[in-house]
């Protein structure tokens, strides 16, 4: 079971509706289908991903979020998720406004750009990061809009939106004393409940 | 509704050598333009063996110009096997070591279900152009006939391309309880003006020749092949892509140099007066005209204040959807509209934009990835 995943289940309501934007091969969903009776569609882009979603018997919607989701209802979804995904959308903030004109609430998960060890590497190196959890050079990198805690929460803050709750944990999805501390220096992961005030 | 490919016919394995059989209703049915067939008959095939528990049986619905041989050959020397070879067969998408598989010739056919050329019991000559109207809900009464002859409680699955699709998609409205899985392939939620406009252009040149003598040709021993001929060029035009087309015949000539005549010069010509000369001998003009018009009248939202969705509320079935990139018959846009009803009534579905060249004709080939998810969804299926 990923460790974020678990952390996700804590916050759904058994028996909901459920948006996965960038479902993957479908484990968040068939994991929620199992234990919560969680009913939803996956939305994927991989061919590959697709084919896994629909061996899993997950619905799943061969459909590029970067076009919009003018093809969901206002509200239509008890909760719309997006795990590791927001860093590739071309305009995460557009996306993020269609996640909670879709949904009730979001949980939007995504990698510290604030992390000490990124800091560090731009710091001494003087080159773009890169890491296990990064591993890619700056110019065919798929994570086009990353960002820090502190700026999701900004933009948070510009769009009036409401933290429900919030994880920070580091790539083992452990949480520790530092991380409670200083979370945009030691978190890599954060995983955001939100929704509209 | 396309002709298969020559390609089609390398792909082993197969159901093998296959014979049709015929399911005789005595039961009257009554059709949606108000007329009664006081008795009919349907041909159809099966594949696989129906399981202890009759929780197997499958239905493939046919697109256009299609009938009931899907798989398999009729004999030893049969050039070509089924149309639907490419997907139906032992470990095929279409399983027959899973799935006890049956496919019909619809009603108004031309292969030996009861249509315009069979005998019209008051008259006792050939229906011809006075065979009622059929709709697609009408063929889903009539398979549900041949579903109760054959004892078969319930379809695991309906698949169908194209008009096939449509077939499927109104079982799943008509008799939700009897279909657990859909897969609609290729389809669309009803016809735009474009595609009602080329049907009537195929139908105009049919009625329009002279060898169709109002649809009485049977008596006179006579077809009209170049209306028929003409209809099936059309068609195949729209079955196919622009890119497909390319690929396939470019601007090559059939001979080195130009002509200057109206005779047949480029490759493409010569392929589609083929393709229409074979067809016109092998169908039936007056099927063509009735399925081009249940094409035509197919609307299921229609009686639910064309809200699709609505339609859609009683079903009960797990969904596949299935588009082809090249597809402009009945584009990715068309699949889409009914997953959008499908989202908007909170139905099981699962939606995929193949990416592929041929067209149209893609939903009859084996393209890997198009199999590959029709072959998982019909897995996922508890028997």
């Amino acid at each position: 079971m990923r460790k974020d995943l678990e952390v996700i289940q804590q916050w759904i309501k058994p028996g909901s509706n459920v948006l996965d934007l960038g479902c993957g091969d479908g484990s968040l969903l068939a994991y929620l289908r199992d234990t919560q009776g969680v009913f939803g569609y996956g939305i994927e882009i991989n061919p590959d991903q697709i084919l896994q979603c629909v061996q899993k018997g997950i619905n799943v919607i061969e459909q590029n979020i970067d076009q919009g989701l003018d093809n969901f209802d206002d509200h239509s979804f008890d909760l719309v998720v997006m795990t590791q995904a927001l860093q590739v959308m071309q305009r995460p903030d557009l996306v993020l406004d269609s996640m909670l004109r879709v949904g009730k609430e979001c949980i939007i998960t995504f990698p510290n750009f604030g992390h000490w060890r990124c800091r560090l590497y731009l710091l001494l190196k003087g080159r773009m990061p890169e890491s296990e959890t990064l591993p890619y050079r700056w110019y065919n990198t798929p994570n086009i809009h990353l960002c820090t805690f502190k700026d999701f929460e900004s933009l948070c803050q510009e769009r009036d939106l409401r933290i429900l709750n919030r994880t920070v944990v580091d790539n083992n999805y452990e949480d520790g004393v530092l991380l409670k501390l200083c979370p945009n220096l030691f978190g890599e992961i954060a995983i955001y409940h939100i929704r509209r005030q | 509704m396309p002709q298969p490919h020559a390609s089609l016919e390398s792909a082993p394995p197969s159901v093998g050598l296959v014979v049709p059989e015929i399911f005789k209703s005595e039961q009257a049915l009554t059709l949606a333009c108000g007329r009664t067939l006081p008795n009919y008959q349907l041909v159809y095939e099966t594949y696989g063996k129906l399981n202890a528990s009759r929780s197997n049986a499958l239905l493939i619905c046919h697109a256009l110009s299609g009938h009931h041989h899907a798989a398999g050959y009729h004999s030893e020397d049969d050039r070509k096997p089924g149309w639907w070879n490419a997907c139906i067969g032992p470990g095929k998408a279409i399983d027959t070591d899973r799935f006890f598989v049956v496919s019909l010739n619809n009603l108004g056919g031309c292969h030996g279900s009861t249509g315009p050329k069979s005998l019209n019991p008051d008259t006792g000559k050939p229906y011809g152009p006075d065979f009622p109207i059929v709709t697609v809900a009408d063929w889903v009464l009539s398979q549900r006939a041949l579903m109760r002859h054959l004892d078969i409680p319930c379809w695991a699955a309906v698949v169908g391309g194209s008009l096939g699709g449509m077939q499927a998609l109104q079982w799943s409205i008509d008799f939700p309880e009897l279909v657990r899985y859909a897969a609609i392939i290729a389809a669309a939620p009803k016809l735009s003006a474009q595609n009602i406009a080329f049907n009537e252009v195929a139908r105009r040149a049919i009625l329009s020749d002279p060898e169709f003598n109002n649809g009485h040709y049977y008596e006179v021993d006579q077809i009209p092949k170049t209306g028929l001929s003409l209809a099936r060029m059309l068609g195949h035009i729209t079955y196919l892509s622009d890119a497909g087309m390319r690929e396939k015949f470019d601007r090559d000539l059939l001979n080195d140099a130009l002509h200057f005549n109206f005779n047949v010069e480029f490759q493409v010509e010569s392929y589609l007066n083929y393709q229409g000369d074979v067809f016109s001998k092998r169908f039936d003009a007056n099927t063509y005209l009735l399925m081009t018009r249940a094409l035509d009248y197919f609307d299921p939202a229609k009686s639910h204040g064309d809200d699709l969705s609505a339609a859609l509320a009683p079903a009960s079935a797990k969904f596949l959807l299935m588009s082809f990139t090249t597809d402009w018959r009945f584009s990715p846009a068309r699949s889409r509209e009914i997953l959008h009803a499908m989202q908007r009534a909170k139905k099981q579905v699962s939606y995929a934009e193949i990416d592929c060249p041929q067209g149209h004709d893609s939903f009859l080939l084996n393209i890997p990835r198009y199999t590959s998810l029709l072959q998982a969804f019909l897995q996922g299926i508890p028997l």
